[in-house]
């Protein structure tokens, strides 16, 4: 899929909502990756990665607060994507 | 016109048209595909477009919780990963309905497998999936109906996910051909003082768009209702709505005898909507709230606090606080783990607290601190007393604590069976007649098989609440009745003629108990009592009440 010209972003991020990554801010996350309009992934710890759009996909890794999981963006706008997907993830949505 | 007899949820009437609630789809079988996959996909896309727009309009509609489900549920809908499962289906020649339900599956398992929030999600997305499929197929999607005007619903009987995305606007009456007087729907009923009739079997038989008068003070939905009977249940319900904002009088007999009415409530929030329904009072203060979602005991100030907050609501008014129940349908891990094979008979109530003396006292101490600090006219009880000697060990706690006005709950037959002796130590007794029933029938009222059992109106049961009410006049104490049974009208005035001195119950059934017992004098009230006391069984009791009750009016 990626290519030399295409320029790549990694995050490792904390889960920072109390209910994990489910419920409200998976579909808050799934959401924003769609809107981005980029390629995103994400993986929790050593597991493989899923597509950061589908909500389903984001639900059922079953990541919980305090879990590390790894964004990668591929895209122009890469790092600002990431950027702002990180702190959606690291805000305590459920409070 | 003829009569479909089911169990009427309060006093309401309404009348309208009726709409199903559509019964799941059965599976799409695996039959080869006679379009292209392309055709197949494309088909497939259009239909999860069509719902997924649906589940946002209908959350936007829906606003607050039921929006955020209704738009995840429109994001799994148009999931690309599923997208490109039901994508592998079509391209090997696979019907879109099947690739629908079959990709939908692994997800569904997946998830289900994982448990918990996430295994509660897995019936989310059966619904998308039951959703999308109906649209393929041209049919009605599941669930509930949305003819776009005010209708009878009627359904099997409703699961909570139903009644979460049931706009109660648009609903004018529910119908069920399952469940009875305590299921999820006759909840709801109460609860939103909503006209039920639930358990009306012949009902199955009703059809989209016909005109039925659904009456529950009868019990009975009339089908094909001529001009006279429309006008009639019209009447009524014009009355009825007049009466419920008519001002608010204290609950009271036609002879003028006072019987206050007070509300049953599980948070001090609740406090405010039961005043304007016309709460005197509360009449059970459930406690166990502020300790379901801890692992450990909340402190004294945390319960100082909340208690404090729900006797402010109530000036110069009397408020029973009941101590924490745990044990059987309520296990507190730092309370009772030990597994028991009859929890119901097992250590709860003042036995669960009595064994965990601190978290008692720790309460009795909060309690005394809200009592101080307000001007309510605060009472407290114990839940699940079934001896004189447990008695004597709560109220002297009590007292011990300063709590003013001590009492029990009269749960266990024995208790009622005692009462005499039970109300010369307490200062008063409140009869909780749903385990009152429970244990009087020895039939667990969690357990469906036997939930033909769990009616308050047998006269076993009436004989002991009638016990309890001639200890209570025989001791000057007063006896009240909290639990479901205060909130049947025909029975609360059943209860008063048993000897009940006040009733307490969900405050939205406050308004027709109020303008049921206006109806009777103390004398009638005994009589329809006695009535019910002969009669052999629940149904006949009910029966034979309703028929003294008749005799009056």
């Amino acid at each position: 899929m990626t290519d030399e010209s295409t320029p790549q972003a990694t995050r490792t991020i904390r889960i920072g909502s109390s209910n994990g990554l489910h419920a409200r801010p998976a579909k808050l996350f799934a959401q924003a990756v769609k809107d981005a309009g980029i390629p995103v992934t994400i993986s929790k710890g050593s597991g493989g990665p899923v597509n950061a759009a589908s909500i389903l996909g984001v639900i059922s890794l079953g990541a919980e607060k305090g879990d590390y999981v790894t964004l990668v963006a591929d895209g122009d706008n890469a790092d600002d994507v990431l950027d702002r997907l990180a702190e959606l993830l690291t805000t305590d949505h459920d409070e | 016109m003829s009569e479909l007899r089911g169990v009427g949820i309060g006093l309401g009437v309404a009348q309208g048209p009726v709409a199903r609630m559509a019964e799941p789809l059965p599976a799409p079988e695996d039959v080869p595909s006679t379009l292209s996959p392309e055709e197949e996909i494309a088909r497939v896309r259009e239909a999860v477009a069509v719902v997924a727009r649906e589940l946002e309009t209908r959350g936007s509609q829906a606003g607050g919780l039921a929006r955020e489900v209704l738009e995840a549920q429109a994001m799994m809908a148009e999931d690309p990963t599923l997208d490109q499962e039901v994508l592998t289906r079509t391209t090997a020649g696979k019907t879109g309905e099947f690739a629908v339900h079959d990709a939908f599956a692994t997800f569904r398992d997946t998830l289900a497998a994982m448990g918990g929030y996430l295994g509660e999600r897995a019936a989310d997305l059966d619904d998308v999936a039951q959703r999308v499929i109906a649209r393929l197929r041209g049919l009605p999607a599941p669930g509930v109906p949305d003819p776009g005007h005010p209708f009878v619903l009627v359904a099997k009987d409703l699961a909570p996910a139903d009644t979460a995305l049931l706009d109660l606007d648009k609903v004018l009456a529910l119908v069920t051909t399952d469940g009875g007087p305590t299921s999820h729907t006759a909840i709801l009923a109460r609860e939103k003082s909503i006209v039920a009739v639930v358990g009306a079997a012949a009902a199955k038989d009703l059809t989209d768009g016909e005109t039925v008068i659904v009456d529950a003070a009868k019990g009975v939905v009339t089908t094909e209702p001529t001009e006279d009977e429309l006008s009639q249940a019209q009447h009524r319900a014009d009355a009825r709505r007049t009466a419920a904002s008519a001002p608010i009088t204290p609950g009271a007999l036609a002879d003028g005898t006072p019987i206050p009415l007070l509300a049953n409530l599980g948070k001090p929030g609740g406090a405010a909507e039961a005043v304007e329904l016309g709460a005197e009072g509360v009449g059970l203060f459930r406690t166990e709230f502020l300790f379901l979602s801890s692992t450990n005991a909340p402190t004294v100030e945390q319960q100082a606090k909340a208690y404090t907050e729900l006797l402010t609501a109530f000036p110069g008014k009397k408020v029973v606080v009941r101590a924490l129940d745990a044990g059987a349908d309520k296990p507190l891990a730092f309370l009772n783990d030990a597994h028991e094979e009859n929890p119901a008979l097992g250590l709860r109530g003042i036995r669960a607290l009595r064994a965990s003396e601190d978290i008692l006292r720790e309460q009795l101490t909060a309690l005394q601190q809200a009592q101080a600090a307000t001007e309510a006219d605060l009472w407290v009880m114990a839940p699940m007393v079934g001896t004189v000697e447990e008695t004597e060990y709560f109220t002297g706690l009590c007292r011990d604590y300063g709590i003013k006005t001590a009492g029990v709950m009269v749960e266990v037959p024995s208790a009622a069976l005692m009462a005499e002796k039970v109300l010369a130590i307490a200062d008063f007794a409140s009869i909780g007649t749903n385990d009152l029933t429970q244990y009087t029938m020895a039939a667990d009222r969690l357990l469906g098989s036997v939930s033909s059992f769990q009616d308050p109106w047998h006269p076993a049961v009436l004989q002991l609440i009638g016990m309890t009410g001639a200890a209570g006049k025989a001791t000057g104490k007063p006896v009240g009745i909290c639990g479901e049974a205060a909130a049947d009208p025909l029975l609360a005035v059943v209860l008063v003629g048993l000897g009940a001195t006040t009733l307490s119950m969900a405050p939205t059934a406050i308004a027709d108990v109020r303008a049921t017992l206006l109806q009777y004098t103390r004398a009638d009230a005994e009589r329809i009592a006695a009535a019910a006391l002969a009669a052999d069984g629940a149904a006949s009791a009910r029966a034979a009440a309703q028929a003294a009750a008749d005799t009056v009016a």
